[in-house]
């Protein structure tokens, strides 16, 4: 890298000079600046073999350390997940998965046994995870009201949430739309040897919806009132922002299939611990045959267990190094000379 | 007058001759000189009543004068066929004898015919004889419907309200319209309608894909911008007229001459103006302050030349202007022709005709003239100033029609991506046709109870839905089309031109000129020029003339290198103390000085004497002191006085002669219409002129015959070689030797690109002068054929003249001329000079700026036929091997830019391809040609379309081509010659009006500000002081300019469309609903905020290679030719490219989020982040040269990205509340953009530098040297 310097301080005399000898005719002559002839000092970079190799180098010295990490980090990371709406369908439902969990007179407990195959620190997170749910889907994304969900004032401000905007006489849903209408419902309870876990549903979501997206002062109104049930009610006497798994649910997921926290469980579990999960499968995936799984999963710095991007890192730097290396052995077996003239196209010809 | 009676013959033979108009205009002149020669010794003897042996003398004469004329009429290459021309000699002699018949038979009725003739029905004769002759070919047209002015009485002239006013407008809008009209004019732009066509469609309740605000944004912006810049024009506009219309004038009304402001003016007034008062509308003149009519103007303003020129009013009104003026014009209807005016008069029952020299125009100034009368015939729009002011019409950069059809493609990938979009949704529905209802994600049916019950939702069948989806993609797309490109290019070219105009290197010093961008549109094209079209006077050269040597009495004398000053105060100021001071400066000869101020008196010192009396007298020159005080004054009184003298003429030669003979010590210092005065060394000479025979291109020379105060008289001739030298006595042994003495220096000075005349002088007898005195008078009052008599009365005195000598007058060769040339040479550029002169001059012009080599074949076409041109362009052909015109235009059509261009100088060519084939073929070495051709042949050869492509072929495949005597249309044709058959780019520059045509025609445009005025200017796209700034504007300002925008475009297409990709492969991901998980706001600051900044700034400022690099090695300019910054194979390689970019930006996100809890913003927050920083990186990787302003740029678009994010984030009622704070507390994240940054990049890095290091470019070898080999001399000097 070089700097351009030097070379402008003759022509910053000349123009000194030219405009001190004609200054009286001269009104109209440019005034000399290095910016008005684009002479400002600058950095002119060259891809030497150098810089190349250095630079394969340097992202290669980077990455593979980082995918260590990261793929360590993933590794550590402890995940149980066990898919249930199948199997908590009775069997003689195995047919009709509808009808069964469309009837309110059906027993929707099902319990479900998971074995912890290694020791998992507290906390450990509960997280159920649809498949096949477009919660990113445009009709779903915009069916919302947030200034409903903030203030008592804009109750009535629900020109977004059709199909589930208002009651029959008028009065508006609270929260309103089909993201707040479909919330899920399906509940779990978790024992270890007979020994009941206590699974926190405090501070699942995030903070910001909870002080200043969901208002303290509104209360759900007329919700779930209609002729088609959704998914979850809401104790209308617990305001907005306290109601956590809304919140949760409220913010919709990026992709089709997506998890969501529904509670963190405050005690470590130990390798082959049993554990007993109990679970109301209430919500309907079946009528769209979206899959419903129970992740129990501890976490790192990276997030959940993902080896992407830790194989990913390792990948690129790995590539950037041979890279470098293969560069070196070009560079050894065909040099090129930088900046020879005669490499010139029209000198080039002459040569042969 | 008997010879009335055959005049229809003679007009009739003289139609035949003038079949093609041109080249037999001078026929048109000689031969009605020759008919009218027979008469015009009748009219005098019929006048005159002169004694019978003056009337044989006359005819001696008449005869010894159409000697003369014959003569001339030898030395004109006549192009009529011979044996017509020899008809046409012989019934001229014919008419000579019967000239002489009719003089001895008639003398009574030639009287008699007097009589009659100065009644009314013979007047009205003449002058229809008079129109047939003069008028024939341009008024006719006309008069179906001339233009009435009725003189001094406005009310009758504008009864039918059919004149314009003299009141302008030149703004576009008023306060009540400008709001309609603006926004009428703007949505003329096709990419307003794309706009507003998509913000409407958003406005639909079933596609409403961006909120509706949101989505207006983009449009309104662009809409303030474009209003508040045209409002501001129009302000100073309006501003400029009220200046312009509010200025008074002095017009008569009521018998007196009353202040009336200039847009109150009507036709029809006499208005009158004072000296140095600008003229408010086109006026015939009718009367000055000169008895004889004469005026002074100066037309800076209206075609830029600052000399003088002369405009006379009719004697007839110049008269009677005192006693009040009426009658009635005939002019032609308003045109922009400033040169041209035809109209007649009718007055006090005369019909007078009415030319150019009549006519003084709007906006010129009075000079030397105390007042002039006028009546106005065209006024306010109708001026000829104004309707020339008219803007030229807009170009389009080539870059920017290749650039269309890439958009066209663009539109395709669209297309798809909608289709693609729509059947997924289509297919989709299909599939979960049951399900709709009751899907908590689609929903079409109202379950709440109430009256919506049942109702369906937004759903209007499947077909309409996917048709509806079709739309909104569309919506969601829209920046695929990049439309805000165009507005980016606009900002970019700004301020390329910027940067142009403030170029130090451009500023011609000299004339106080910056450089001008007057069109935006083309800076691009500067970099691609191919072909650059030339004018030669004021653009090689200066024009400005030089006295350089002097032949005198056949010895030759060259300037010394002694200037005027030291010289003159040896020699002169010891005689004499008063000085003339010069306005330019004069080198003179001292040997020659010294024979001017010997005592001897001999032959060869009378020679030099009136050798320099006829340079200061011979002239029509003005000279104008600075100090006022008059001539008149005593010797003695002025001591110390030293006087500026400047001289004033419409010849640059004269004025250039003038001076060096006031070098010389001969001062011309004061002319009236009656005398001269010239300080011969200090002596005062008062020289009555008898007459003056003014130049003209018949002639070729020009006479004045003085008397001397000792009643001598003299005819005094200058003229050019080929008129003067017949003309010469031919007598004693010395004036041979003279002659040829002379003729050889001739040869000599005309061989060095200098231009000569011949003085010679000859005196007059006392009859001579009686004969000659009675003719003139005779000529030069007479109403009709003043031309033709006047010029026979020029021939009987120019003749027997003794030679006094030659001088030879040096055009100047612009600075760096030669050294330009040769670099655009270099550079793969085709330089043409098309000429008005003659071949001669051109040629050795071509010779002295290196244009033409002494290596070079030169081919010259002479052709004054058709079949001849033909022949020698058959014959030239064939024996340089040219290839013919159908291989080479199916080559031409492949339209592959490599082999666009067939002739590039051999070392230019890469060794791969050999592109001279037909040389090699026929074994012809490669001797490099030069075409010379005049426009004679010319006239041929472009009218037929099979000789011009021949002309095409052979011209093409020579390296230099000359065009001599061309007219300004044929300078328009042969640019179009090349335009019409090739892609490459054009370039025509030039200064004068006569370069108008082409520098309109080539694609490029340059008008250089010199001394021929502002015509060129006005016509071209880029204007300059200099022709060799030419050099920098291509070679360095083109090439730039050229990278810049060629890579702004392709990173535009690249920007916009891996944006629209990001969004498509995630629209798969959302059951086809185009959901776009970033946020309105973020999509519609994506291409107006995040990324527009550093895209405008690299385009105006990044520079590959410095100046200094560019301009030694001028062959760095053949990466324009070669569309090496943009092309079709680069364009598909961007958007491969840009596909891989956009697909690792979509998938390493959702591979890394995969099964997570991740949020709809958070990962919309993670993709505008990323792909803001993508898009920058990728600039910033192909950033040549890092500024200051480019980092701010580059690093501030990312960080403003964020500061957006961060507020966007911050406001509680957008459900993305929040988002960007979560999201960089988390490790993942910042790994994921790092990852797609590398991931996405890699591929372009790797293929950038396996193609620099291995496959270099010409310019990435020149960078490397430029600053890695600094110290080894790249980048000094």
């Amino acid at each position: 890298m070089n700097t351009e310097g030097a070379t402008s301080s003759g022509v910053a005399k000349d123009g000194a000079l030219d405009s001190s000898s004609t200054a009286k005719r001269n009104s109209k002559k440019p005034k000399y600046s290095r910016f008005t002839q684009q002479e400002l000092p600058a950095c002119k970079p060259i891809l030497t073999p150098g810089w190349v190799m250095t630079s394969f180098i340097f992202v290669g010295i980077i990455f593979i350390p980082i995918g260590f990490a990261s793929l360590f980090a993933s590794e550590r990371v402890v995940e149980i997940v066990d898919r249930y709406d199948e199997d908590c369908v009775p069997r003689n439902y195995s047919y009709n998965k509808l009808a069964y969990i469309q009837n309110n007179a059906t027993n929707k407990t099902c319990t479900k046994r998971l074995i912890v195959p290694k020791q998992m620190k507290s906390p450990i997170y509960i997280y159920y995870q649809l498949d096949n749910f477009y919660q990113n889907h445009r009709r779903y994304v915009k069916s919302r009201s947030d200034q409903q969900l903030r203030s008592t004032a804009s109750e009535d401000v629900t020109s977004n949430c059709k199909p589930e905007a208002v009651t029959k006489n008028n009065s508006a849903i609270v929260p309103c739309g089909l993201i707040a209408w479909s919330l899920f419902n399906d509940t779990y309870g978790f024992s270890v040897k007979n020994k009941v876990l206590d699974v926190s549903k405090r501070n699942i979501a995030w903070k910001s919806d909870q002080e200043q997206k969901f208002g303290s002062d509104v209360y759900p109104k007329n919700f779930q009132s209609g002729s088609l049930i959704g998914g979850a009610k809401l104790n209308a006497s617990i305001p907005l922002s306290d109601q956590e798994d809304l919140i949760v649910w409220m913010r919709t997921a990026a992709l089709p299939t997506f998890r969501k926290l529904y509670g963190k469980i405050e005690t470590d579990l130990e390798a082959n611990d049993e554990i007993t999960v109990v679970i109301q499968n209430n919500y309907n995936t079946y009528s769209f045959g979206g899959k419903k799984r129970l992740v129990l999963s501890t976490t790192s710095w990276i997030g959940g267990k993902n080896d992407f991007l830790g194989v990913a890192y390792l990948t690129v730097g790995g590539l950037c190094l041979f890279m470098a290396i293969s560069f070196i052995l070009l560079y050894v077996i065909k040099p090129r000379p930088l900046g020879d003239p005669s490499y010139l196209s029209w000198n080039r010809g002459t040569m042969n | 007058m008997n010879s009335d009676s055959h005049l229809p013959l003679k007009i009739g033979s003289l139609n035949c001759l003038c079949h093609n108009d041109s080249p037999s205009s001078s026929i048109f002149d000689e031969s009605q000189c020759n008919l009218l020669g027979d008469f015009s010794p009748v009219a005098s003897i019929g006048g005159e009543k002169p004694p019978p042996l003056e009337h044989h003398r006359t005819c001696s004469l008449a005869q010894l004068e159409s000697a003369a004329e014959s003569r001339v009429l030898e030395q004109f290459p006549l192009e009529c066929p011979r044996q017509e021309r020899r008809r046409r000699l012989v019934s001229w002699g014919a008419m000579e004898l019967q000239h002489n018949h009719i003089s001895n038979n008639s003398i009574d009725s030639t009287s008699a015919s007097f009589e009659i003739s100065s009644s009314k029905p013979r007047r009205s004769l003449r002058r229809s004889r008079h129109k047939s002759l003069q008028f024939e070919d341009n008024f006719s047209s006309n008069e179906a419907n001339p233009r009435l002015i009725y003189i001094d009485d406005p009310r009758k002239t504008n009864d039918k309200y059919e004149f314009s006013g003299n009141e302008i407008r030149t703004s576009k809008y008023t306060i009540i319209t400008f709001l309609p009209k603006n926004l009428f004019i703007q949505f003329h732009r096709v990419a307003y309608l794309y706009f507003l066509a998509i913000a409407a469609l958003n406005q639909l309740p079933p596609l409403a894909v961006f909120g509706r605000t949101v989505s207006l944004f983009p449009l309104l912006f662009v809409l303030c911008v474009t209003a508040i810049k045209d409002g501001y024009e129009d302000w100073r506009r309006h501003r400029s007229d009220r200046n312009e219309n509010n200025r008074e004038a002095l017009v008569h009304q009521n018998g007196e001459f009353r202040s009336k402001e200039w847009k109150k003016i009507q036709a029809g007034e006499v208005v009158k103006i004072c000296a140095d008062e600008t003229i408010p509308c086109d006026m015939v003149l009718l009367g000055s302050s000169d008895p004889s009519g004469l005026a002074y103007i100066q037309t800076m303003n209206l075609d830029g030349e600052s000399n003088l020129k002369t405009r006379y009013a009719r004697q007839e009104t110049a008269l009677a202007v005192s006693e009040g003026i009426s009658g009635l014009i005939r002019c032609e209807q308003p045109n922009r022709n400033i040169y041209e005016f035809t109209a007649n008069m009718e007055f006090r029952g005369q019909r007078l005709p009415l030319s150019q020299s009549n006519i003084v125009l709007r906006g010129c100034q009075l000079k030397n003239t105390q007042w002039i009368i006028g009546v106005v015939v065209y006024a306010g729009q109708e001026t000829k100033a104004m309707m020339n002011s008219a803007a030229s019409p807009s170009k389009r950069s080539k870059l920017e029609s290749y650039m269309n059809r890439e958009t066209l493609w663009l539109s395709i990938f669209l297309f798809v991506m909608c289709l693609v979009v729509a059947v997924g949704m289509g297919l989709w529905l299909l599939r979960h046709k049951e399900e709709l209802d009751t899907l908590p994600y689609y929903r079409k049916i109202y379950f709440t109870n109430g009256r919506d019950k049942w109702k369906r939702y937004k759903y209007y069948g499947i077909p309409m839905e996917t048709f509806f989806s079709f739309l909104s993609s569309i919506i969601v797309f829209q920046i695929m089309i990049p439309i805000s490109l165009y507005i980016t290019m606009e900002l970019v070219r700004l301020g390329q031109s910027y940067f142009m105009i403030e170029d130090g290197d451009m500023y011609d010093s000299s004339s106080g000129s910056r450089f001008q961008c007057r069109s935006l549109n083309i800076n691009e094209d500067l970099g691609q020029i191919r072909y650059v079209f030339s004018d030669k006077t004021g653009t090689l050269t200066e024009n400005k003339m030089e006295f350089q040597r002097a032949s005198v009495y056949g010895k030759n004398y060259e300037r010394s290198l002694l200037m005027v000053d030291p010289l003159l105060e040896k020699n002169i100021a010891a005689t004499d103390r008063r000085r003339w001071k010069l306005k330019s400066e004069v080198a003179v000869d001292s040997e020659l000085m010294e024979l001017l101020h010997k005592d001897v008196i001999g032959d060869e010192r009378i020679a030099a004497h009136e050798f320099f009396l006829t340079l200061a007298a011979c002239n029509t020159v003005i000279p104008i002191l600075d100090r006022g005080t008059s001539s008149s004054c005593i010797k003695g009184e002025l001591h110390e006085e030293v006087e500026s003298i400047d001289y004033q003429g419409e010849s640059p030669d004269e004025q250039a002669l003038v001076a060096a003979a006031s070098a010389y010590g001969y001062t011309l210092f004061e002319r009236t219409s009656g005398h001269i005065v010239i300080d011969v060394n200090g002596e005062k000479l008062r020289l009555d002129v008898l007459g003056l025979h003014e130049f003209d291109s018949v002639r070729k020379r020009m006479s004045v015959v003085i008397r001397f105060p000792d009643g001598a008289v003299k005819v005094l001739v200058k003229g050019a070689d080929t008129s003067m030298f017949s003309i010469l006595a031919d007598d004693t042994e010395m004036g041979d030797h003279i002659r040829n003495a002379t003729q050889s220096h001739l040869s000599d000075y005309s061989s060095q690109g200098l231009r000569t005349l011949v003085v010679a002088a000859r005196d007059l007898t006392d009859a001579e002068l009686e004969m000659w005195q009675c003719r003139y008078e005779d000529a030069s009052t007479s109403l009709n054929d003043r031309v033709i008599k006047l010029r026979q009365t020029a021939a009987f005195i120019e003749s027997n003249l003794k030679l006094l000598g030659a001088t030879a007058i040096e055009d100047k060769l612009q600075d760096g001329v030669p050294e330009t040339i040769e670099a655009l040479r270099q550079a793969g550029i085709k330089v043409w000079v098309l000429t008005g002169d003659k071949q001669e001059t051109a040629i050795s012009i071509g010779l002295s700026c290196k244009l033409l080599t002494s290596d070079m074949q030169q081919i010259i076409i002479n052709g004054s036929s058709e079949d001849e041109c033909r022949n020698l362009l058959a014959d030239a052909k064939s024996k340089y091997g040219v290839k013919s015109s159908i291989g080479r235009n199916q080559n031409l059509n492949s339209g592959n830019a490599e082999t666009d261009y067939l002739e590039i100088p051999v070392d230019m060519k890469l060794s791969n391809v050999p592109r001279w084939n037909a040389g090699k073929e026929d074994g012809i070495s490669r001797v490099p040609l030069a075409l010379i051709i005049d426009g004679n042949s010319l006239v041929y050869i472009l009218e037929k379309k099979d000789l011009e492509s021949e002309l095409f072929d052979l011209a093409t495949s020579c390296r230099v081509v000359l065009c001599c005597r061309v007219a300004p249309l044929q300078k328009a044709g042969i640019v179009d010659l090349i335009k019409s058959r090739i892609d490459d780019m054009t370039l025509a520059i030039g200064d004068g009006a006569n370069d108008v045509s082409m520098i309109q025609m080539a694609d490029v445009g340059v008008g250089i500000c010199g001394q021929e005025g502002r015509q060129a200017v006005m016509a071209s796209d880029f204007a300059m002081g200099q022709f060799r700034f030419l050099k920098r504007l291509l070679l360095v300002h083109g090439h730039w300019n050229y990278q810049r925008v060629g890579y702004l475009v392709l990173y535009n297409f690249y920007r916009n469309a891996v944006f629209v990709l990001m969004l498509f492969w995630y629209i798969l991901c959302t059951a086809f609903s185009t959901t776009s998980a970033l946020t309105d706001w973020s999509s519609v600051f994506y291409s107006v905020i995040y990324t527009s900044i550093p895209t405008i700034v690299v385009g105006i400022l990044d520079k590959d290679l410095s100046h200094k690099t560019l301009l030694r090695y001028p062959k760095l300019y053949g990466a324009g030719h070669r569309q090496e910054a943009y092309n079709m194979r680069l364009f598909w390689i961007t958007m491969v490219d840009t596909l891989w970019q956009s697909l690792v930006l979509f998938y390493i996100p959702l591979f890394t989020y995969k099964e997570s809890s991740v949020d709809i913003w958070s990962m919309g927050s993670l993709w505008t982040i990323a792909v803001v920083v993508l898009v920058n990186m990728h600039l910033a990787m192909d950033i040549w040269r890092w500024e200051i302003f480019t980092h701010i740029a580059v690093w501030g678009s990312i960080f403003i990205t964020y500061a957006c994010m961060v507020v966007l984030d911050s406001i509680p009622v957008f459900p993305n509340y929040w988002t960007i704070y979560h999201l960089a507390n988390s490790p993942t994240y910042w790994l994921t953009i790092l990852l797609i940054i590398v991931v996405a990049l890699l591929p372009r890095f790797l293929f950038k530098v396996v193609h620099q290091i291995f496959w270099p470019s010409d310019i990435q070898i020149a960078r490397e040297a430029e600053i890695l080999r600094k110290h080894d001399g790249w980048g000094q000097s």
